[in-house]
């Protein structure tokens, strides 16, 4: 015991709270990184982020009806709007809406949510929209609920013609994503 | 145990003696579950947390041998549920047992609940106890909502999407925590493969939790119908046989309900659309949780307004899980020094009234979110928080208790018309209800 004590006494204080620090740095920075594969393999792998492209002939769909394809593991629509739903989804002010942000990716992040905005030019009678509640991701039912736009069934999200949020607990307008028609009657997803 | 009292196991055999010196479970086993004193005036509301551990272990263990058969493939999933049901030995039976077991395991987590709650089981030196009964109830909703997923059929998928979309209400990071917790941009394989890795762990993190649930128990000591602490042996009787055998009796009533469910009506707790495969195109026309869920589910959908900056969406999902949250803080918000419902008659009404408002919550839940319903979830959601928030805090510090007897003794002969009785040595018939 006296020997301890003695080497006690002898103890270089700076070097011994450098061992602390260092060591106690080494166990945080070690246990990061081990950490960080096993919260990192949670992620989308790369199949998932294969990101696809799709191509869709819409040759078929006429005024009035609808095409569903898979983009992302999510539905996209494909709608050729009525003249009376286009008209519906202009005559709304943008006062009215409870999200006035376009939600558009062909359009800047802050692009009004008029019902042009909504489409992409010359195309205005054509909605591409990946048709997943933006309240949890249901699959809203189209041409249904008091906006005669989209009615989700699981918490009553009722969405316009235009697919913006109208009523319920739904946050945002349902998004439009990037696409662009290649020709006469193919629209590229993605 | 604790210091509580002393050990009084004494092994018999030498190698009782030789065991007892190197690794004392025997002796641990003895003085928690044999010698163990609890209060005589124990009535069936108290059998819950021993129903409980059976159910947990009955889960375990349908749990372990259904994984034998199953494949956890969303292209196979389905399937091999059908294939349980059809080709493997005993796998109805075995399949019924554990999804008519989840249900089972919620209604005697719920009595369990209530009780704490009319006894005030969670008052002072129990806070902890009740804490870790609560994060036992957050795992068992984990276990169970994945769980449900690993069918995959419709409610399956759908439920999936909708629970794990909650988390992408939370401002700038809520997209980045949903993928990470499906495993993609939308629910699918990697979703079904992390779920059933986690379904098949969660159960024993819930045991390793029961485990400390019971360590808090027998250091605090069980409360009783009184709410008055043990004072003296006369208040207290060995846990063998009394409580043993009073356990077993009320198991051996469960399990008589259990079984004419799981052999008469399996699937009345479940849903028919989850015998449909999960279609990722086409969301069914109703979404509804498992029954146990349908009260946080009306809370959810209670709010369908912008409150300030909060959207919609991230406030019902608050609210929600707030509702959660206040169980744990209910040691805390109750200000009232006495702690059974027994001597509090306005605390008594108040907790009826809780429970109708929960069963309308519940109702509500199961309806479609139109017409006069979700302004009757606003209102019930409105109710439940008030009970927590102003009526807990505020009816202890106005409300009048009835006169309490001094002891449980004292309240047990009271009640049974005064005869004197030595307690603990013999069985008291004349003690239960």
């Amino acid at each position: 015991m006296s020997a301890h004590e003695a080497a006690n006494e002898t103890v270089d204080g700076n070097r011994r709270d450098f061992l602390y620090i260092a060591t106690g740095m080494a166990g945080v920075v070690g246990a990061a990184s081990v950490a960080w594969p096993f919260i990192d393999q949670m992620q989308p792998d790369a199949s998932t982020l294969a990101l696809a492209q799709v191509e869709v002939d819409v040759s078929s769909v006429k005024k009035g009806a609808s095409l569903i394809v898979k983009w992302r593991g999510k539905p996209v629509v494909v709608r050729y709007r009525t003249d009376k739903e286009v008209q519906e989804g202009k005559s709304v002010q943008l006062s009215e809406l409870k999200d006035p942000v376009a939600r558009n990716a062909n359009l800047p992040s802050d692009a009004p949510a008029t019902d042009a905005n909504r489409t992409v030019p010359k195309r205005e009678a054509w909605m591409v929209m990946v048709q997943v509640c933006t309240h949890l991701g249901c699959i809203p039912l189209g041409q249904q609920g008091e906006y005669g736009g989209w009615f989700c069934p699981c918490h009553g999200s009722q969405y316009d013609t235009a697919g913006r949020i109208r009523k319920g607990p739904a946050p945002e307008n349902m998004a439009i994503p990037v696409y662009e028609f290649t020709s006469e009657t193919v629209v590229r997803i993605g | 145990m604790s210091g509580m009292q002393h050990s009084t196991y004494t092994p018999k055999s030498g190698l009782g003696r030789w065991i007892d010196a190197r690794m004392p479970l025997p002796r641990l086993m003895y003085d928690s579950f044999v010698a163990y004193p609890v209060p005589r005036n124990l009535n069936y509301a108290y059998t819950f947390g021993g129903i409980l551990s059976l159910m947990l272990g009955l889960q375990i263990a349908t749990g372990v041998v259904l994984a034998m058969h199953y494949a956890a493939n969303s292209g196979l999933a389905f399937n091999s549920v059908e294939g349980i049901m059809r080709d493997v030995n005993q796998g109805w039976l075995l399949r019924y047992m554990h999804s008519t077991g989840a249900s089972f395991f919620f209604i005697a987590v719920y009595v369990h609940m209530f009780r704490g709650l009319y006894y005030g089981s969670y008052k002072a030196p129990r806070e902890l106890l009740w804490i870790l009964g609560c994060i036992i109830y957050l795992l068992m909703m984990a276990t169970a909502f994945m769980g449900y997923v690993l069918p995959w059929g419709q409610m399956s998928f759908w439920g999936a999407t909708v629970i794990t979309g909650f988390f992408s209400a939370i401002p700038l990071v809520g997209d980045w925590i949903q993928q990470l917790l499906i495993g993609g941009f939308a629910v699918g394989n990697p979703t079904l493969n992390r779920f059933f890795s986690l379904h098949y762990l969660l159960p024993f993190m819930i045991a390793g939790v029961v485990i400390l649930h019971i360590w808090a128990l027998h250091v605090a000591g069980q409360t009783n119908p009184t709410g008055i602490e043990v004072k003296s042996k006369t208040d207290t009787v060995p846990f063998s046989p009394h409580a043993t055998v009073k356990d077993g009796f009320a198991m051996v009533v469960f399990l008589f309900f259990f079984a004419y469910f799981i052999f008469y009506i399996p699937n009345f707790l479940g849903h028919a659309d989850n015998y449909v495969e999960a279609n990722p195109l086409k969301t069914p026309s109703e979404i509804v949780p498992e029954w146990y869920f349908l009260p946080f589910y009306a809370i959810l959908r209670a709010i369908t307004f912008n409150i300030g900056p909060i959207n919609s969406k991230l406030g019902g999902v608050l609210a929600m899980f707030g509702s959660i949250v206040l169980l744990f803080i209910v040691p805390w918000l109750d200000t009232s020094k006495i702690r059974s419902a027994v001597y509090r008659p306005w605390y008594k009404l108040f907790f009826w009234i809780f429970i109708a408002d929960v069963i309308m919550l519940g109702w509500i839940g199961a309806k479609p979110p139109e017409g006069i319903y979700p302004t009757l979830a606003l209102l019930g959601a409105i109710w439940y928080y008030a009970h927590f928030l102003i009526i807990l805090p505020v009816l202890g510090l106005i409300e009048t208790p009835r006169r309490m007897p001094n002891s449980i003794t004292e309240a047990v002969l009271a009640k049974n018309g005064g005869s004197a009785h030595p307690a603990g040595a013999t069985a008291e018939p004349h003690t239960k209800g």
